[in-house]
């Protein structure tokens, strides 16, 4: 499985509540709740965004609230991929189980900017920047996390 | 094999006599917890892999406290997809307003969280019971449906930080002036993934409430959960509380840790989280400038306990709040409401100046009951200061404890009484 999309790029510690903020939690219709995502870090993400775009981070993404509406609301508004250095615990769990790939590479995260074409590569961990030709190996997932998401989830995972 | 006191934990609860940093578990559960904001996610879930039963009707607490009493329509019908699922499945620990307090205030009270339990809830703050000895971690929604479902979860066994705690504080320093100034020593994911183990000897000099709120904002250091020693004022609490029984794990003595600080409590000094990160914190006597504010929240399920609002009121007791200065003091629960009524606290705050709502998170996330305008400040004994928490994105929260809370909701700047 491949994803491939333009970059928006974030800093450190994206907490969950500038993802979707508390003032739209009163939803949790998936659809509703894109049409918030990443407001209140980034007022125009939501008009810019296109199916299968990716977002890079560097520290501890999605860290603060437990709310699962934070990758709900990722998922719906077309991004296939979260890069970061690293992800803050309940995010992390949370993208697993509701079929949000993500992928921790601290040099990716780094060196892609803002803008560029990336291409994702689920089956080997690679990650290839078109813009500026570098590539980056990514964490793979333990075999365990490989089930659930190749379940498309928790629920299809706990249910088979 | 040595190990850590939440290692020792986890292990029981996966049938394993020992587990290492890193493996991952299956762990029986004790108690699966939500509110009015998860619940509705992790009940649509259910629904949809068509999971009609829960595993213990016992083992499950769905407590409304976001936003309630209903904020408006959306949060109504929320609210009402909790209480269907409630009384379908006959779920005993269903909170009703009225009945219900902030979940992290309210669970410990009524005696459902006690030592040596594993625990998990669709909140992030679940972690507060880790100071009664247990295992308690914030999950999502379907995290949260599986453990409904099946009384099981997974878990990658967490490494440890250790905080070995000694001497006493001063008077108006407390458990919020601690763990800011942890957050502040190790960053906001300074414990990432891993477990915050605190012990000492001034463990003992730090009251339960104190401890719920150090175990509390674990989170904020990105930890996977905060865990006390249980000794004698723990065990008085859960026998107070709770009609459960216990399990007392203590970490081995040559347990591994990835890391080791010693915080002497004497030299504490009240510690405020400056915007935009509990990490940025600042002592007292490192703010120079006089930081006008327009509000102050005491309350929550990081500092709504009837500790905060008898340390709040004491500050507060016969001054007036600040010309043109909203203070709001949010009791945690319906009982510590009714005690603050009974000592006096509540009428030292009105008189003061001040108003007093019924149980909520409400301001804490901006959800109502105290939502900041562009440019407005707030001091708040809450736990997140990020942009746009508790209102527009240009407003400014300074997290504090209810000691500079209140004496700055007097002065009308950030300030401490001591």
């Amino acid at each position: 499985m491949k994803a491939c999309g333009k970059v928006f790029k974030y800093g450190d510690n994206v907490d969950t509540d500038v993802i979707i903020p508390a003032r739209y939690l009163n939803s949790s219709d998936p659809a509703e709740l894109a049409t918030h995502c990443m407001e209140d870090i980034d007022k125009d993400f939501v008009k810019n965004v296109n199916k299968g775009d990716i977002i890079v981070a560097t520290k501890n993404f999605g860290c603060g609230s437990s709310r699962e509406h934070a990758p709900i609301a990722i998922k719906a508004s077309g991004v296939s991929c979260v890069i970061a250095e690293t992800f803050a615990r309940i995010f992390f769990r949370n993208s697993i189980n509701i079929g949000l790939p993500i992928m921790e590479c601290k040099e990716a995260s780094v060196a892609i900017n803002n803008g560029d074409e990336v291409e994702v590569d689920f089956d080997n961990g690679v990650i290839y920047d078109k813009t500026t030709g570098e590539s980056f190996k990514g964490q793979p997932f333990p075999e365990f996390m490989q089930k659930i998401i190749n379940a498309e989830g928790l629920m299809n995972y706990i249910s088979k | 094999m040595s190990m850590t006191m939440t290692q020792k934990i986890l292990a029981a609860h996966a049938g394993l006599d020992s587990v290492v940093a890193g493996q991952l578990i299956e762990a029986d559960l004790d108690l699966v917890l939500g509110n009015d904001i998860t619940s509705p996610v992790a009940i649509k879930e259910m629904e949809k892999m068509n999971l009609n039963s829960v595993f213990d009707k016992d083992k499950i607490a769905l407590v409304p406290d976001h936003f309630v009493p209903n904020k408006d329509i959306k949060s109504a019908e929320h609210c009402k997809c909790v209480r269907e699922f409630a009384v379908k499945n006959n779920i005993t620990n269903y909170f009703e307003v009225g009945r219900m307090g902030i979940e992290h205030a309210l669970l410990p009270e009524q005696g459902l969280t006690v030592a040596g339990d594993v625990i998990i809830g669709a909140d992030s703050h679940t972690c507060t019971y880790g100071a009664l000895g247990a295992f308690s971690t914030g999950v999502g929604s379907t995290d949260m449906a599986a453990g409904m479902a099946t009384g099981k979860a997974w878990f990658k066994v967490p490494s440890a930080i250790k905080f070995n705690i000694v001497g006493k504080p001063s008077k108006f320093v407390s458990g919020k002036d601690l763990i800011l100034h942890i957050i502040g020593m190790i960053g906001v994911d300074g414990a990432l993934y891993r477990s915050m183990e605190f012990v000492g000897e001034g463990i003992k000099n730090l009251s339960m409430d104190d401890r719920f709120t150090v175990a509390n904002m674990a989170i904020e250091a990105g930890a996977k959960n905060g865990i006390f020693p249980v000794d004698d004022l723990a065990i008085a609490y859960m026998k107070e509380h709770s009609k459960r029984d216990f399990k007392i794990y203590e970490a081995d003595p040559d347990a591994e840790y990835d890391e080791e600080y010693t915080i002497d409590l004497s030299t504490l000094r009240p510690t405020i989280a400056f915007p935009h990160l509990p990490e940025n914190t600042k002592t007292i006597d490192e703010i120079k400038e006089e930081i006008k504010i327009d509000q102050v929240v005491i309350g929550s399920c990081t500092n709504g306990r009837i500790d905060d609002l008898r340390t709040a009121a004491e500050v507060i007791k016969g001054r007036q709040v600040a010309d043109k200065m909203r203070l709001i003091v949010i009791p945690a629960t319906q009982s510590i409401y009714l005690q603050a009524m009974e000592e006096g606290l509540i009428r030292t705050f009105i008189e003061a100046g001040g108003v007093v709502s019924t149980p909520t998170c409400g301001p804490c996330l901006g959800g109502y009951m105290g939502v900041l305008a562009k440019g407005e400040r707030c001091v708040s004994t809450t736990n997140r200061n990020f942009v746009g928490r508790m209102g527009d994105v240009t407003s400014e929260i300074y997290l504090a404890s209810p000691a500079v809370a209140a004496e700055s909701a007097i002065k009308g700047y950030i300030a401490s009484p001591v």
